[in-house]
Order: structure tokens, then C-alpha cells, then sequence
């Protein structure tokens, strides 16, 4: 389970300090898919990457009793002069999962080939969402944390990831932070609307779609 | 909610915590040595390569104009005792400052803090000086042009206290660069300027009575004198107070660690 208590975020701008998450609280069960909807600007993201560890809570606190996956398909921790399989070798090592085990997966699903072992660097920018996509499934989590639809790759592939995603992983919980309601309306369980920094949470997913709808035409 | 009053299942021992820290400060070492060496040519020995060439055209350069103020110091062991100390204390504040920038985007896997992004710059910084500096001596004491040191327990603990002192100026210097670009541009000619102030170059009794009671405010001379008191024993007269550089990284450790706490809690990833 994750709990997300009383969890504050506020940054420092020019113009002072902004409050972007404002006594926030969610839990989240195993097993459970929530969906979090927001606009443009809302703090999903900020959303995500506190409960992923990526950042702290100014005030509040998080506490994850299993284990939470970084956010999905994310290449950005990418070495660039590192080879695909390096990066792999890395992932594995942070995780204390055995390496060697896993490449076999991550070649086949990556579709990557030969180029695994090439600079990430010269990988064009559909090699590298389909190295990120088949990297976090090459580590297991109870929790996968989505950050917007993962639209990786041509439209088979694109079905290749739901399937490993969304199929052969049913069971675990997952954390999906989009604006296209649509795709929460189809994976999640219940949902959350960000507004304002405050989070309206609905059991009913379409509840919170009325809500989100309304709010979205007023702000 | 009744399941708000569950425990935490997965209570992180210190144990698992320690384990977990040695294993991410690991990864992030292979992935260092990668990046800058790569597995072209020599590859990772680099590492201590480069320092050793640094430290051999020091010596020679020192050597042939007979830089040690007409003692009679052997010239090769000081310019390796010398030279090697400066690059343990300095090159480590060189790679801490600008660390984090980028390696922000690997804050999003959990297990990685800010404070393994430097321990792993600032192992691989010491282990390559330390490295340049034992096979130097290693090789010039085989070949007879260095004596071996009088008392290596002496040599060894001057060099972890100017180890010590390197990583706590670099943690410290390496969190405040989070905060203030300043440190970066203050940095280069500060390291510049103090190199013939730390003691590499000269011992402190070559030094008028007035001079060496400034030139002792430096703590890295202390290391320096120990160090040099340990290879050459009572050749030299050393002028150094341990206790007195011990409180200074000490000083410099604890505040270092506070500006980590500081950078840790508020450091936004991408």
C-alpha cells in the first residue's frame, strides 16, 4: 500500500513561493489502478515523482509498504555514451537484480538487436522509448507509476506495452497520471482530480470525470 | 480508512539501508569509470594514469630546476610526496562542484541520494590519486631512485587526513555549487592560488618564523608536513598539529553534511 499524507509541495519561483500540492491525501491498496487527472500545469507530475522518491515532501509524508517502480518508460536517466546494455547493467545493479538474466528479455522486447550494444547516444528517439518501456519491465514492482499514455514506438508495439503492461500485470497496483480521460477511464479502478493543488478523489471513475470536465471548463 | 493503522511492511533496517547504499555507490563507480573512460584503449586505467603523468612531469619539471629552495631533500620523493598531495586534496573538490546537475534524473529511481552521486566521484577521485601515488613510489623505490619511507604508518595517516580534508572541502564545495554558481568560478582560482601555498612545494622550517605561523592556517600543510615527516623521518623537520587539522575537517565534514541534509530535500529531478 501507499499512503500519501497531509503532503505539502511548494517550490520557490521569482514571484515567491508557490504552492503547487496542497494537503494531499491518497492511499493507494495493492493491486488498485487510480487514475489521477489534472490539466496542463496541475502537478501531476510533481504528483509522481514525490510519490516515486524522486523528491521530498516539504511537509507531509509518503510511506510505501511495496515496492513502487520509477516513473514507466522513463529514458531520462539515460548515459548517453553508455551502451542500451550498459544502462540495463546499471538499472539491474541499483535494483540488486541479476543481470545477466534479464538481457535476453530486454533484446527481444526492445526489438533493439545488435544496436543493444551501441552508445545510447546514437539511437533515434523510438529505439529509446522502446529500450526505457522493455528497461522497466525488466524489474518488477508491486506499483507502476504511469505518467501520461505510454504511446512508445509504431502501433504494434504500442500493443506489445499494454499487453506486458496491462495483461501480464494486471494483478499489480498502478498509478496512472494522464489528461486524456479516456485512457483512465479504461485501465482505472478509481480516480483523483488535481485542481488547484487540492486532490478530489471519486470512487467512481466517472464521477470524477463529470468533475474533472466541469472544473476543466471553469478554470 | 482501517488500513491507515497497518505498520509498514517494509520497514528499511539500518542493515538493508547499508547494503542497499554499497550497492547504488557501486553501480554509480561502474557507470562513472564507463563515462569518462570508456573501454577505448587503456580505458579505466586512466584513472590513475593521468595523475601519474601529472606527478611525472612535476618531478621532472622540479628536478631539473631544482625547486626545493637548495635543501638537500632528495628531489624525487619530494616532488612525488608533494605533487601527489595536491592532486588527492584538489581534484576531488573538482569533480564534486556540478555533480548533481547531471545526474538529476537519476533521483528517480529511490535508492539513489545525492549524497552517492559524490561518494561515488569522490571514492573514484582517491582511489585514482592514491593509486598514482603508491605506484610511483612503488616503481622509483625499486629502481633506487627513491628511499622507501622511514615510517609508512606515518606516510598512511597523512594521507587519509589529506584524504579526509579533500572530501569534506568536496562535499561541502560540491553542495553549495547546488546553491550558488559562484563556488564554481570561486573555485578555480582559489585551487590555483593555493597550490603553492599548501606545502608541495616547500616544507614550512624552509619558511621565516612569522611565515610559517600563517602558512599553518592552511590545513592541508599539516597533512603534507606529516606525511613528508613519515618518508623522510628525521631528515626533515616537520611542522604540523594534527589534532588542530582534524578539527578543521571535522568542522568542514559536519558542515557538508548539513548543506547535503539542505540540497537533498529540496532537489527537483529533470
Amino acid at each position: 500500500m501507499i499512503f500519501i499524507k497531509d503532503v505539502v509541495k511548494q517550490y520557490h519561483t521569482r514571484h515567491g513561493e508557490v504552492t503547487v500540492l496542497d494537503h494531499i491525501n491518497l492511499t493507494i491498496n495493492n493491486g488498485e489502478k487510480v487514475g489521477i487527472l489534472g490539466r496542463n500545469g496541475s502537478g501531476k507530475s510533481t504528483m509522481i515523482r514525490l510519490i516515486s522518491g524522486a523528491e521530498q515532501p516539504t511537509s507531509g509524508s509518503i510511506e510505501r509498504s511495496m515496492s513502487v517502480s520509477w516513473p514507466l518508460a522513463f529514458g531520462g536517466a539515460f548515459q548517453g555514451t553508455l551502451t542500451g546494455l550498459d544502462n540495463l547493467r546499471f538499472i539491474c545493479r541499483i535494483y540488486g537484480v541479476e543481470f545477466e538474466s534479464r538481457i535476453d528479455y530486454v533484446q527481444e522486447f526492445s526489438e533493439l538487436g545488435p544496436y543493444l550494444k551501441e552508445p545510447v547516444k546514437t539511437y533515434s528517439s523510438g529505439m529509446r522509448a522502446r529500450l526505457a518501456f522493455a528497461i522497466s519491465m525488466a524489474v518488477e514492482f508491486d506499483c507502476f507509476l504511469i505518467d501520461e499514455i505510454i504511446a512508445v514506438g509504431d502501433s504494434r508495439f504500442h500493443e506489445k506495452c499494454q499487453y506486458e503492461l496491462f495483461e501480464k500485470r494486471k494483478d499489480r497496483a498502478m498509478i496512472i497520471v494522464s489528461h486524456q480521460p479516456h485512457f483512465i477511464r479504461t485501465h482505472c479502478d478509481k480516480a483523483a482530480v488535481l485542481v488547484g493543488g487540492k486532490l478530489y478523489s471519486f470512487n467512481i471513475v466517472d464521477s470524477a470525470m463529470d468533475f474533472y470536465h466541469k472544473h476543466s471548463v471553469i478554470v | 480508512m482501517t488500513d491507515q493503522m497497518q505498520p509498514m511492511l517494509h520497514e528499511t533496517s539500518l542493515f538493508r539501508s547499508f547494503r542497499i547504499q554499497m550497492r547504488v555507490i557501486g553501480a554509480l563507480l561502474m557507470r562513472e569509470v564507463l563515462t569518462r573512460y570508456g573501454r577505448h584503449n587503456i580505458g579505466f586505467l586512466w584513472l590513475f594514469i593521468e595523475p601519474m603523468l601529472f606527478t611525472l612531469g612535476v618531478t621532472a619539471l622540479w628536478t631539473f630546476s631544482n625547486a626545493h629552495h637548495g635543501s638537500n631533500i632528495p628531489i624525487v620523493a619530494f616532488a612525488v610526496t608533494g605533487y601527489s598531495s595536491v592532486l588527492l586534496w584538489r581534484n576531488m573538490p573538482g569533480r564534486a562542484i556540478g555533480a548533481v546537475e547531471p545526474n538529476l534524473s537519476l533521483m528517480y529511481h529511490r535508492n539513489v541520494k545525492i549524497i552517492d552521486v559524490f561518494a561515488a566521484r569522490l571514492l573514484l577521485e582517491a582511489a585514482g590519486a592514491t593509486t598514482s601515488f603508491f605506484v610511483l613510489s612503488i616503481v622509483w623505490i625499486s629502481i633506487g631512485w627513491m628511499q622507501p619511507p622511514q615510517d609508512i604508518l606515518k606516510v598512511l595517516f597523512g594521507w587519509f587526513m589529506l584524504a579526509w580534508f579533500g572530501a569534506s572541502l568536496a562535499l561541502l564545495l560540491g553542495c553549495l555549487s547546488e546553491r550558488s554558481e559562484v563556488v564554481d568560478k570561486i573555485w578555480h582560482p582559489a585551487a590555483y592560488l593555493l597550490f603553492p601555498l599548501s606545502g608541495a612545494a616547500f616544507m614550512v622550517d624552509f619558511l621565516p618564523p612569522a611565515a610559517q605561523k600563517v602558512i599553518l592556517i592552511l590545513p592541508m600543510v599539516h597533512g603534507v608536513e606529516l606525511l613528508r615527516e613519515g618518508y623522510f623521518g628525521s631528515f626533515v623537520h616537520a611542522h604540523y598539529d594534527i589534532s588542530y587539522m582534524a578539527s578543521v575537517c571535522f568542522g568542514l565534514t559536519a558542515l557538508a553534511l548539513a548543506q547535503e541534509r539542505y540540497i537533498s530535500k529540496r532537489v527537483t529531478p529533470e
